[in-house]
Parts: structure tokens; C-alpha cells; sequence
């Protein structure tokens, strides 16, 4: 039966007895449709129950399962080995990020820094009894940001992130872009303090690192640089009236 | 031990709902989900949520009496019809609720939310977001969540209920970033955590879908319903079972066997392919019982391509990436190969349309629960509706009942028990030379589920099935743990879930073996029709320690203005 070997990179910061990083090599059966994360799960399964990782929908829409895959950011479940090219899978939790165990990063600071950028819809007026109208032509502006299932791939892709820990990242931004374009949002002044400033929009320097990683091929720098605008043309339209 | 007046354990749809309404009226309510709550399987529906608005040109007259007449007949009456009557009037306001919260409907020109044709519905009544109604409105309630304050325990596999005197006085969970049990007490506990579709090697749940909630509430005491009504959903891809919204063949995609026909006609000729879920799925695994699957293999074709690139794009971008990422097929310009798979646990914990169960202080809602709503077969479009309505009564009813409570201080002593119940049972299992392995003993349990409760059931083949699911239960008792270090165990929780599991697979294959008709999705060959004079009432399935298997009891169906008759579509 042909194989494939998976390279996996494991730590347990936390074990006094086995804490430093290393690199582990298992053997499993092969066939064309096998996922990274069918994988993963073999080995957890077959070979060695220690290994951790996270999992849900095995359908890539959850978020769940980000990880570097041979050098690349990818979702565990929605990779095909056979498409890797190779007979190797080098398998790595999602770089620069704290680690909690093996390929499980700690997400704390990606969701704090989500919840930061108040991410609901903020309304002022009253509601209508039905819905608030908006039409196809408003309700498309929204068909890109909606889609993050905040995988955390763009954050931990993002070199300004590294730089500023406390820069919120282009997941938060996008979503600071999502309901700024929201016909039905009324929140602008509440939240432009939270991200017109060298922690939000400005400390992007569109490398577009994130539009590489994102599996969902988004592109969160476009809905920064959306902001940038928007928040000069605020500035022109306050100095100068609306024309 | 940490304290909350509300733990809501599950951080979908139901959870999120019950845990907003609760929050709104000031109770200091707790999320325990075993995933981050944005992460949920509510995010993987697809196709949309029932209300009648009216939206739709064509719709003018529709109501929410149609909406609940379609609903009670698609389950094959079995559902109570005061509990389908109250969600389907409650469907128009939450709808509209979720989009003042922000939930990004697709939208008709005049600036209302889009609805879309589903299987067994009189009219276009499923409101959507493209092919990605459920992610959408999973955020928004997320960000609800966010926005309220309620407290997030994420990653928290609750692995126990805490009963004192039968009054449910909290949960255990392990931490699984810290490592250990840690003892949650509340006044209430509402469950929210799902479906069992995992008990089935053929499913296009999440692989968290494992029942355990329902699992937990049993062993508490609380019966299960209806668990033997199991909806094959008739479009999973062929090689993963991965979902294909029933969406799609609303939006006007054809079924096709191997001679290229649209077969539904033979089936169903006035809906076709938009017939309820159960006669779809049956028609499908006939023709590929019969040969007909495509070259003679078991699949049949979805066939889109006739909708074109633009619509498809559109309206289907979500199963268009599915399709091409899980099975290298673009369905612009190639047929999907599908197969029905199991996709939802019509019964569940057995509750009243406030949520509440037998148990004082512990309530259920969304896919773990059974109100019942959607009878013996569920219709595309009402589980989303089912996991607001009723998250959003259950929030309510808990309100209530603290509001009433005289005695709002859970036993401390009994919380630290069950606790201590939970750490040695983990010692065990750790300290355990049994030969057995808990995966294979999983695989097989899934197996026997696929093969032999599985759209069409014998009751030969069934007693096979309930006599190796009673053997598989047996070998439970002689598995290790790999692995016993405290942080992230997935070989622990995977070992500690499978028990649960197990038994949850006998309250479906015992109430389905006992079920002697045919009624939705539970169709026997030996016993073709259905058996009002002897069937038309709910199943309920006790616990009983130390005896594999449950005890079954009954409980009468809520008639109502709909009067039984044969359903033809």
C-alpha cells in the first residue's frame, strides 16, 4: 500500500517532563482522496493518542483547523495531500502565535482583539417592524467580509502583527469593514476611535501577507485600505462640507 | 468551582439564542461550548430559515398556518401541532429580529429578504444569505453575544450533568487549554449542544455532532424522543457525505440516474426533485438499489449545470467550492455525484415548546431537543428556525423559573462529587490493561448504524443491528486511554464521548426496531404504511444502569386543526 510520511512538529509547553519543540515523523496509508486532516486523525487514532489539534466541520467552513502545512497556511480539512506535490507533509501550527500543544495556538488575543472592534451591528434608530430594507446593490458590498470564519490564518501571517502586538490585525479590521459598509450600521463614530490609529488601520503597510493566507481567498487588506479612505474622506467632509 | 445563575452548554445557534434572551432580562448566564461558539456546526447550514414573510412576488398569500400545515404533513404527522403552530408563528418576528441584528439576508430588489422554493413547501418561504445562511447567522448571534458581555467558557467539554435531590444544579467540564475538571454550579442548564449524527459512518455533521449532550441528559434521567426518526438528507457528496444544500435544487437542479432521467417523476410528480427530504432520499437509494446509480455505482448526479455559471456563482458559491475542493468536480461544468447521508436527529431530549424536560432546572433546545416540531421527517429550512425559536423560549422560560426559584444555592457538595465521579472514572480508564480500542469499537458502532438503520430498515436486519450495538457496548467496558497528559486530550474526550454515544445508537435502533409501521424517515420494508391506530405517538427512551439498551415508553401526539392523511407530493 503506498504511504506518505507527515511531518509534524510537537511541543507541550506546558509538561515539565517534555516541553522543548521537536519534530515527529509518522507513516500513513495513502489513498487520493486523504485530507491533512484524515492525517492527523490516523495518527491520533492509530499511532500516538498524545498528538492535539482542533476540528469541527471537516467542511472548511468553521475556522477551526489553520495550520502550516508544507510552509503554507492552509485549513487541515480542505487540503488534499495529493495536491502538495511529494510524498512528505510537514505539518506546523500556525506560526508567531502562543502555543497551547502541538499544532493548538492560543487565539485569546485574535478574539480580544475581535471583540474590541465592537463587532455587531450598532443602530441608533428605532427598528422598523420587518426588516431594514437594503437593497441587492448595498447587500453586495458585504459578499467578501462576511465569509471570514476567523481562522486566524491572516493574523498570524501578518508581519505588522508581529512587530505590534498590539496592532488588532487584518480579521478585526475586516470585520471593523464589514459593518462599516452595513447600509443598516450606524456605528461609525463609535468605532473609529477603536481603530483610526497606529494600533488599527494605519499600522498596515499592505504587504497583503493575509490575502495570501486566507483560505477563504479574502482580501482584507482591500477592506483596510477601504477604511483609510473613508476615514480621509470623513476628515475632507467635516472641513469642507459634503461636496 | 465557579458559579453561574444560567449555563448554557453549547455555543450554536439554540445556545447562543437562549443565552442572549436570558442575558437581555439580566440573568448572569455562562456559554460552555467545546469549540469556540463561532466555530459551532450551525455555521455549516446552508440552504436557509422558513418564515413565512410573504416576501416573494409569488407569495403574496402565504401565512404562517400554511407554513405550520406544510410542516406538520412533511412530518408525516407526527409532530404536535401547538408546537409547530407556535414556532411557525414565531418564525416572522425572529427572522426580522436577526436582521436588525445584522444577519446578512440576501435581498429582492424592493430591499426585502430573499426567499427561496424548499422540498415540501407550498411556497418560496426560505429566507437566505446565498448558500451560507447558517454561517451568517451563527456570526450575528456571536457578535450579539460579544455584544452583551455573556460569559464565554470556550473549550469546555462538559462532561457530565450535576443532579442533586433531581433537581439539575450544573455541569463538570474539562478545560481542555488548562487541563482538569472543573465543577460549574447554576440554577438552570439549558443544552444546546446538538445532534448525533456522528453515531452514523455516513454523515454530514460536524465530527463534533456526537449527541453527547443528549447523551448526558439521559443518563441524568431525562428521556430521549423519537430518536429513531434519523433524516437522510438526499444530497451528501459521494465521497465525504459533505452537505449539498437542498438550496440547490430549489434554485432548479435536477436529480439524474444513469439513463439521464429525472427520475423523481416516478416518485414524486408534482414536486419532483422538491418533494420532503424522506421521499427523496428514498427514491434515490432506490434507483441506486435497483441499478441505476451512475454506472452502476452508488451515486446519482445533481445536475446544475443547466442553471448556468452566473446563477450558480451567485446563488451556490458556497457547495461550488465544496464541490471542487471535496470532490474535483465543478459543478458549472460537471454533475455531482451524490448519495444520501444521515443528516439530523429529529428526536432529541423530550421537552415542552418552553424547552423545559423532566428534569427541574434542566432544559433543552435546537437539535438535542425534541419539542416535536419536525415529526417523524424534518423539512429543509425549519432546524435553523427550530434552533432560534426555541433557543429563544428556553431563554425565556429559564427567566422565569429563576424568578420563581426559592432555593438558589446549588450543593456544593454534590458539585465536588460529581467531580471526584468524573476524575476517576478518567483514572480508570487511564489505569486500564483492556485490549480494546476505543476507535475501532467507534468505527464499528457507525457502521452497524449506516448499514443497518439506515433509509430503508428490515426488522431481520434491525434485530442484527441491536444485538452487535449490545456487543460493541459490552467491549466499552475493556478500553485504555493512549494518553493521559492534561492539556488538549483528544484521546481522552474521544474515549469518554464513545460510551455516550453508543448508548444514544440504542435509543435509535431499539425505538426503531420496536416501531412496527412506516411514518417519515422511518420506513421499513416489512411494515410499508404507516399505523395511526397504533403508532400515531411519540417514543420515549429511559436509562436504565447497568442494562444495555433502554426502556421505551409512549406519549400521545398534540393533534390539532391538521387532520392525518396520506401524504402525496
Amino acid at each position: 500500500m503506498p504511504t506518505m510520511t507527515f511531518r509534524i512538529r510537537r511541543q507541550d509547553p506546558h509538561s515539565k517532563r517534555d516541553p522543548e519543540p521537536r519534530w515527529d515523523e509518522f507513516t500513513v496509508p495513502y489513498e487520493s482522496s486523504l485530507t491533512v486532516l484524515e492525517g492527523l486523525f490516523y495518527i491520533q487514532e492509530k499511532l500516538d493518542g498524545s498528538l492535539s489539534f482542533r476540528y469541527c466541520c471537516r467542511a472548511s467552513v468553521c475556522g477551526s483547523c489553520a495550520m502550516y502545512i508544507n510552509g503554507a497556511y492552509r485549513l487541515a480539512c480542505q487540503t488534499n495531500v495529493k495536491h502538495l506535490g511529494g510524498d512528505v507533509v510537514t505539518v506546523a501550527p500556525m506560526p508567531r502565535l502562543p502555543l497551547v500543544k502541538d499544532l493548538v495556538c492560543d487565539m485569546d488575543d485574535f478574539f480580544a482583539k475581535y471583540e474590541y472592534i465592537k463587532p455587531w451591528l450598532i443602530r441608533n434608530s428605532p427598528d422598523p417592524e420587518q426588516e431594514i430594507r437594503q437593497s441587492p446593490k448595498e447587500r453586495k458590498k458585504l459578499d467578501m467580509p462576511i465569509d471570514c470564519i476567523l481562522c486566524g490564518c491572516c493574523y498570524s501571517s501578518c508581519p505588522s502583527v508581529w512587530g505590534e502586538e498590539n496592532y488588532l490585525g487584518p480579521a478585526a479590521l475586516l470585520k471593523v469593514h464589514r459593518f462599516e459598509v452595513d447600509s443598516r450600521d450606524e456605528g461609525w463614530k463609535e468605532r473609529l476611535p477603536r481603530w483610526k490609529n497606529e494600533r488599527g488601520v494605519y499600522r498596515c503597510h499592505t504587504i497583503m501577507n493575509c490575502v495570501e493566507a486566507c483560505p477563504k481567498e479574502l482580501n482584507p487588506t482591500e477592506g483596510i485600505q477601504w477604511l483609510k479612505l473613508e476615514a480621509v474622506h470623513a476628515v475632507r467632509r467635516r472641513l469642507f462640507g459634503r461636496s | 468551582m465557579i458559579h453561574h445563575d444560567l449555563i448554557v452548554v453549547g455555543g450554536g445557534l439554540a445556545g447562543l439564542r437562549a443565552a442572549v434572551e436570558a442575558k437581555r432580562s439580566g440573568v448572569d448566564v455562562a456559554i460552555l461550548s467545546q469549540v469556540h461558539p463561532g466555530r459551532s456546526h450551525s455555521g455549516a447550514a446552508q440552504g436557509g430559515i422558513n418564515a413565512a414573510l410573504a416576501n416573494d412576488p409569488g407569495s403574496g398569500d402565504d401565512t404562517w398556518e400554511k407554513h405550520a400545515f406544510d410542516t406538520v404533513k412533511g412530518g408525516d404527522y407526527l409532530g404536535d401541532q401547538d408546537a409547530v403552530m407556535q414556532m411557525t408563528k414565531d418564525a416572522i418576528g425572529v427572522i426580522y429580529e436577526m436582521d436588525h441584528w445584522g444577519c446578512p439576508f440576501s435581498r429582492y430588489d424592493d430591499g426585502r429578504i430573499a426567499q427561496r422554493p424548499f422540498g415540501g413547501a407550498g411556497y418560496p418561504r426560505t429566507c437566505y444569505g446565498a448558500d451560507k445562511t447558517g454561517h451568517y447567522l451563527l456570526h450575528t448571534l456571536v457578535e450579539q453575544a460579544y455584544k452583551l458581555g455573556i460569559k464565554l467558557y470556550v473549550e469546555q467539554y462538559v462532561a457530565k450533568l450535576t443532579v442533586h435531590n433531581g433537581v439539575c444544579q450544573g455541569v463538570v467540564a474539562y478545560d481542555m487549554i488548562r487541563g482538569g475538571f472543573e465543577a460549574f454550579t447554576a440554577n438552570a442548564v439549558v443544552m444546546a449542544t446538538g445532534g448525533a449524527g456522528r453515531t452514523y459512518s455516513n454523515s454530514t455533521n460536524a465530527l463534533i455532532n456526537t449527541g453527547g449532550g443528549m447523551a448526558l441528559a439521559y443518563y441524568a434521567g431525562a428521556p430521549l424522543k423519537d430518536m429513531e426518526f434519523v433524516q437522510f438528507h438526499p444530497t451528501g457528496l459521494y465521497s465525504t457525505n459533505i452537505l449539498m444544500t437542498e438550496g440547490a435544487r430549489g434554485e432548479g437542479g435536477y436529480l439524474i440516474n444513469d439513463l439521464g432521467e429525472r427520475f423523481m417523476e416516478r416518485y414524486a410528480p408534482k414536486s419532483m426533485e422538491l418533494a420532503p427530504r424522506d421521499i427523496t432520499s428514498r427514491s434515490i437509494q432506490t434507483e441506486i438499489n435497483e441499478g441505476r446509480g451512475i454506472g452502476g455505482k452508488g451515486y446519482v448526479f445533481l445536475d446544475l449545470r443547466h442553471l448556468g455559471a452566473e446563477k450558480i456563482i451567485e446563488r451556490l458559491p458556497g457547495i461550488r467550492d465544496l464541490a471542487i475542493h471535496f470532490e474535483g468536480v465543478d459543478p458549472i461544468e460537471a454533475p455531482i455525484p451524490i448519495v444520501p447521508s444521515q443528516h439530523y436527529s429529529m428526536g432529541g431530549i423530550d421537552t415542552d415548546v418552553n424547552g423545559a424536560t423532566a428534569m427541574p432546572g434542566l432544559y433543552a433546545a435546537g437539535e438535542c431537543a425534541c419539542v416535536s416540531v419536525h415529526g417523524a421527517n424534518r423539512l429543509g429550512g425549519n432546524s435553523l428556525l427550530e434552533t432560534i425559536v426555541f433557543g429563544r423560549r428556553a431563554g425565556a422560560e429559564v427567566v422565569r423559573y429563576l424568578g420563581d426559584l426559592k432555593e438558589k444555592r446549588p450543593n456544593a457538595r454534590s458539585a465536588f462529587a460529581a467531580v471526584q465521579a468524573m476524575e476517576a472514572r478518567v483514572d480508570d480508564l487511564g489505569a486500564s490493561t483492556g485490549t480494546e480500542d476505543a476507535y475501532t469499537v467507534r468505527a464499528e458502532m457507525a457502521g452497524v448504524m449506516k448499514e443497518h438503520f439506515g433509509v430503508f430498515r428490515d426488522g431481520i436486519v434491525m434485530k442484527e443491528g441491536v444485538d452487535r450495538l449490545m456487543a460493541i457496548k459490552e467491549r466499552c467496558g475493556m478500553i485504555g486511554l493512549r494518553w493521559t497528559g492534561s492539556v488538549f486530550n483528544l484521546d481522552m474526550i474521544r474515549t469518554v464521548e464513545l460510551e455516550g454515544m453508543i448508548d444514544v445508537a440504542l435509543t435509535i435502533a431499539v425505538g426503531a426496531l420496536a416501531r412496527t409501521e412506516s411514518r417519515g424517515a422511518h420506513s421499513r420494508t416489512d411494515h410499508c404504511s404507516r399505523d395511526d391506530a397504533n403508532w400515531l405517538k411519540h417514543t420515549l427512551a429511559y436509562y436504565q444502569p447497568g442494562v444495555a439498551g433502554p426502556r421505551l415508553d409512549a406519549k400521545p401526539v398534540t393533534l390539532g386543526p391538521f387532520e392525518p392523511q396520506e401524504r402525496k407530493y
